[in-house]
C-alpha cells in the first residue's frame, strides 16, 4: 500500500492535467469537425491553467481562463460557426508537407532534449524579491506593474489604441443610402412639423 | 520626493513622448474632419517630425539606461532616430499623391506610419528584452495594418495575412529564445544579461546559445535573410506601392539597428557563435536574391529579391566583427535606403489612366516618353549595381574592402560574384526603358513632393563621389558608441579562441584557407 502525500497527489494532477492536455491539443489539430476543434482547444487551456495552479502561478491560472476560455475561445467559435468555409477543400495538400515538418520537429526536439539533459540538474537562479514571498501573485504584480513596468505597460496600451485602429480601417464600410435616427431632429420636433390640420370638404376627400 | 517621472527628468524620451501625442492629436483631428484630411495631416505629421529632430539634436545622451532599466538613449539610438526620421519623411513624400490618386485615402495613413515610428525608435532604444518584444510588435502590428491598407485589392489582403502570420511566428521565436535566455541567466535586462553569459560555462552556455540563435531567427525574418525570407516577394507584391517603399526603407534598418544592439549587448561574449550564424545568412541572402532575381518580371517583386541580396552584403560587414565593418554595414543601408527612395518614386510615377503599373515590360518607352524619368531610374539602377562612379559602388567597396582586410577572402569571392549576376537584373531594367518597343506614355503627372525625393536621391547617387568621407566618420561614430567597453568583438573572439587553446580551427581561419591567396 502506497502512502497518499501530497507530493504524490501533486505528481498526479500533473500527469492528469498534462496528459490531457497533449491529447486535447492533439484533437484540435485532427478533429473533423471544426467546432470540436474549438472545444477541444477550450479544453487545453482549462488544462494549462490547470497546471500553471500547479506551479503556484494563480494568477496566469484565472487569467488564461478568463482571457483565452471566456473570450478568445468563444470568439473563434462564433467565426467557424458564422463563416461558411470549406475545410475539407482548404484542407487538402497539407498531408503533402508533413513528412518535412515531423522531420524538422524531431529535430527540434532532439536538440531541445539534449540541451535539457545537459542542463539537467544545474541550480536553479535564485534572484527574486523576497518580498515576493509574503504576497499573492497578484499583489505581486500589482506592486511592480505600474512603477518598475510602467513602460511595457505603456507601450501595451498603444499597441491596444492601434489594434483598434487597424480593426475599424481595415473593416469598416461607408454604406450609402442608410437610414440613420438622428435623435436631435427628433426631439427637436414640434406639432407644426409632424402634423398639419386640414379641413375636409364634404364629398371631395384629400389629395 | 524625487520622481523619475517629473517633465524634465524624462527628457530623453521627449522625442518619443512628442510622437506619441502626436499620433492622438493627428488622430482626433482625423476623426473629426474625415478622411479628405489626410493631406492636412501628412503635412502636420513631416512638421512634428522636423520637430522631433530637432528635439533629438537637444537630447542628453548617457549609457545610464532610463525608466528602471527598460530604455536607454545612447548616442547610437540618437543617431540612427534621425536616420529613421528622414526615411519617415520620405516616405510620407513619396505616399501622399498615390493616395489620392488611387482613391483609397484615409487618414490612418499617417496615424499608422506614425505609430510605426514610435515603435522603430524604442527599438533602437530598448536594453531589456520585454521592451524589446513590446517596440518590436508596435512596429510589426502596424506594418501589418499597412500591407492590408487597400483592403479592396486581394493581393493586399494577402499580403496582409501572409505577413501577420510569419510576423506572428517570428514573434513565437523571438519569444522563445527570450525565455531560454531567461532560464539560463536569470535576467531580461541586457547588461546584467551580458554579465551572466560571459561566466556561462558548459552545458549552461550551450542553453545560452540556443537561446540566442532563436533570437537571432526571430530578427533575421525581420530583416528577411535567406532562409526566412519567403514572405516578403508576395508582401512587396500585395502591399499598395507606398506601402511598399516605406517597407524597403525603414523597417529593415531599424531590425538591423536592433541586431547591432543584441549582438554587441546580451551576446556579445557569444561572438564565436553568432560570427558563423550571420555569415551563413549573409552567403544565403546574397547568393538566393542573384539568381531568384533573375526570373522577376515583377518590379515590386524584383525590389524584394534585390532587398534580400542588399541584406546579405550588409551582414557581410557584421561578420568581420570590427567596428569598421559595423560602420560599413549602417553605411551601406543608409545608401540603399537613399537609392529605394528615388527608386520606388519612379515606380509610383508609373500610371496609366489611375492604373499603377508594376511589370517590367511597363517600363518600355520610358527613354521616349519621358526622358527625365527613364535617365533619373537609370542613374538608380546604374548604383544599384555598384557601378563607379554612384553611391552605391562606395558602399560595396566599403564593405569588400573590410572583408578582404579581415582575410575572409571566401565571403569577398562569393558576395562579388553575386553581385556581378544581381548586376543583370539591374541592367535589365535599363535596357527595356531605353531599347523595347516603346508604350504608351503615363499619365497622372509626378507631383511636386515625389519629384522632390526622386530629384534628391538622383543627386545624392551622382554627387557622392565629391564627398567621399561625408558619411563615413558619422556611422563610425554611431557605432563605436555601441561597441561593449571600447572593445572590438574581434578582440573578444581572439581572446575566447586564447582560453580554450586549439580546440577548433576558429571561422576567421577556415575562411581564410578555403580560398589560398599568395601574399
Amino acid at each position: 500500500m502506497i502512502e497518499i502525500t501530497p507530493s504524490i497527489i501533486e505528481a498526479l494532477a500533473f500527469y492528469v492535467f498534462a496528459v490531457v492536455l497533449v491529447v486535447a491539443a492533439i484533437g484540435v489539430i485532427t478533429a473533423r469537425n471544426q467546432v470540436y476543434s474549438v472545444l477541444f482547444l477550450i479544453l487545453a487551456f482549462f488544462n494549462s491553467s490547470g497546471l500553471f495552479i500547479l506551479l503556484g502561478a494563480e494568477f496566469v491560472a484565472m487569467i488564461m481562463v478568463i482571457v483565452y476560455v471566456g473570450a478568445v475561445a468563444v470568439l473563434f467559435l462564433f467565426v467557424v460557426m458564422m463563416i461558411d468555409i470549406d475545410f475539407k477543400t482548404l484542407r487538402e495538400g497539407a498531408m503533402r508537407y508533413a513528412p518535412l515538418g515531423l522531420v524538422m520537429a524531431i529535430i527540434l526536439m532532439t536538440e531541445l532534449f539534449l540541451l535539457f539533459k545537459a542542463s539537467f540538474g544545474s541550480e536553479p537562479f535564485e534572484n527574486h524579491d523576497p518580498l515576493v514571498e509574503q504576497m499573492t501573485n497578484t499583489q505581486a504584480l500589482g506592486s511592480v506593474i505600474y512603477t518598475e513596468y510602467i513602460f511595457a505597460f505603456q507601450i501595451s496600451g498603444f499597441i491596444l489604441l492601434l489594434a483598434m485602429i487597424g480593426a475599424i480601417t481595415l473593416t469598416q464600410r461607408t454604406r450609402s443610402g442608410v437610414r440613420k435616427q438622428n435623435i436631435e431632429k427628433q426631439v427637436a420636433t414640434s406639432q407644426d412639423d409632424a402634423m398639419s390640420i386640414r379641413k375636409v370638404e364634404v364629398g371631395k376627400g384629400i389629395e | 520626493m524625487d520622481s523619475i517621472y517629473t517633465f524634465s527628468a524624462l527628457q530623453p524620451i521627449w522625442p518619443e513622448l512628442f510622437m506619441a501625442f502626436m499620433v492622438l492629436g493627428l488622430l482626433l483631428i482625423g476623426v473629426f474632419k474625415g478622411h479628405q484630411s489626410t493631406r492636412l495631416l501628412t503635412f502636420l505629421a513631416i512638421g512634428g517630425l522636423l520637430f522631433v529632430a530637432f528635439l533629438l539634436l537637444q537630447t542628453p545622451t548617457s549609457k545610464e539606461p532610463l525608466l528602471h532599466g527598460k530604455i536607454v538613449i545612447d548616442l547610437f539610438a540618437v543617431n540612427m532616430k534621425l536616420i529613421f526620421i528622414t526615411a519617415l519623411i520620405a516616405s510620407y513624400l513619396l505616399s501622399i499623391k498615390y493616395l489620392y490618386d488611387t482613391g483609397f485615402v484615409k487618414f490612418e495613413y499617417p496615424v499608422l506610419i506614425m505609430m510605426a515610428g514610435i515603435g522603430m525608435f524604442f527599438m533602437v532604444s530598448s536594453h531589456h528584452m520585454l521592451a524589446t518584444y513590446m517596440a518590436l510588435e508596435l512596429q510589426a502590428f502596424s506594418l501589418y495594418i499597412l500591407a492590408a491598407f487597400n483592403r479592396d485589392s486581394l493581393k493586399s489582403a494577402e499580403a496582409g495575412i501572409k505577413y501577420f502570420i510569419l510576423g506572428a511566428v517570428s514573434s513565437g521565436f523571438i519569444l522563445f529564445g527570450v525565455s531560454l535566455l531567461y532560464g539560463f541567466t536569470g535576467h531580461l535586462n541586457y547588461s546584467e544579461m551580458a554579465d551572466v553569459v560571459s561566466g556561462l560555462t558548459g552545458p549552461e552556455r550551450t542553453g545560452a546559445v540556443f537561446g540566442m540563435m532563436f533570437v537571432l531567427s526571430g530578427v533575421a525574418f525581420k530583416i528577411a535573410a535567406v532562409p526566412f525570407h519567403m514572405w516578403i516577394p508576395d508582401v512587396y507584391e500585395g502591399a499598395p506601392i507606398p506601402v511598399t517603399a516605406f517597407f524597403a526603407l525603414v523597417s529593415k534598418l531599424a531590425a538591423i539597428a536592433l541586431l547591432f544592439r543584441l549582438l554587441l549587448g546580451p551576446f556579445e561574449t557569444l561572438v564565436a557563435d553568432w560570427q558563423i550564424a550571420i555569415a551563413f545568412l549573409s552567403v544565403m541572402s546574397m547568393t538566393w536574391a542573384a539568381f531568384a532575381g533573375l526570373v522577376q518580371n515583377n518590379l515590386k517583386r524584383l525590389m524584394a529579391y534585390s532587398s534580400i541580396g542588399n541584406i546579405g552584403y550588409a551582414l557581410l560587414g557584421i561578420v568581420t566583427l570590427t567596428s569598421q565593418g559595423f560602420s560599413a554595414t549602417l553605411f551601406y543601408l543608409i545608401l540603399y535606403m537613399v537609392m529605394t527612395a528615388g527608386v520606388f518614386g519612379v515606380l509610383l510615377c508609373m500610371q496609366r489612366d489611375g492604373v499603377v503599373l508594376r511589370h517590367l515590360e511597363d517600363l518600355a518607352g520610358m527613354s521616349k516618353n519621358h526622358p527625365v524619368l527613364a535617365y533619373a531610374m537609370a542613374i538608380l539602377m546604374f548604383s544599384m549595381s555598384a557601378l563607379p562612379p554612384f553611391s552605391g559602388f562606395f558602399g560595396k567597396l566599403v564593405i569588400f574592402q573590410e572583408v578582404i582586410a579581415q582575410e575572409l577572402y571566401m565571403l569577398a569571392v562569393i558576395g562579388v560574384v553575386s553581385s556581378v549576376i544581381a548586376t543583370y537584373y539591374y541592367l535589365r531594367v535599363v535596357k527595356v526603358m531605353f531599347f523595347d518597343e516603346p508604350d504608351m506614355p503615363y499619365t497622372g503627372g509626378f507631383g511636386p513632393f515625389r519629384s522632390f525625393v526622386i530629384t534628391a536621391s538622383v543627386l545624392f547617387a551622382v554627387f557622392y563621389i565629391l564627398f567621399p568621407d561625408s558619411l563615413m566618420p558619422f556611422t563610425q561614430r554611431t557605432v563605436n558608441d555601441l561597441l561593449p567597453h571600447g572593445v572590438e568583438p574581434i578582440e573578444l573572439i581572439k581572446s575566447s579562441i586564447e582560453a580554450e587553446q586549439g580546440s577548433l580551427p576558429s571561422f576567421q581561419e577556415l575562411m581564410k584557407n578555403a580560398f589560398p591567396v599568395e601574399r
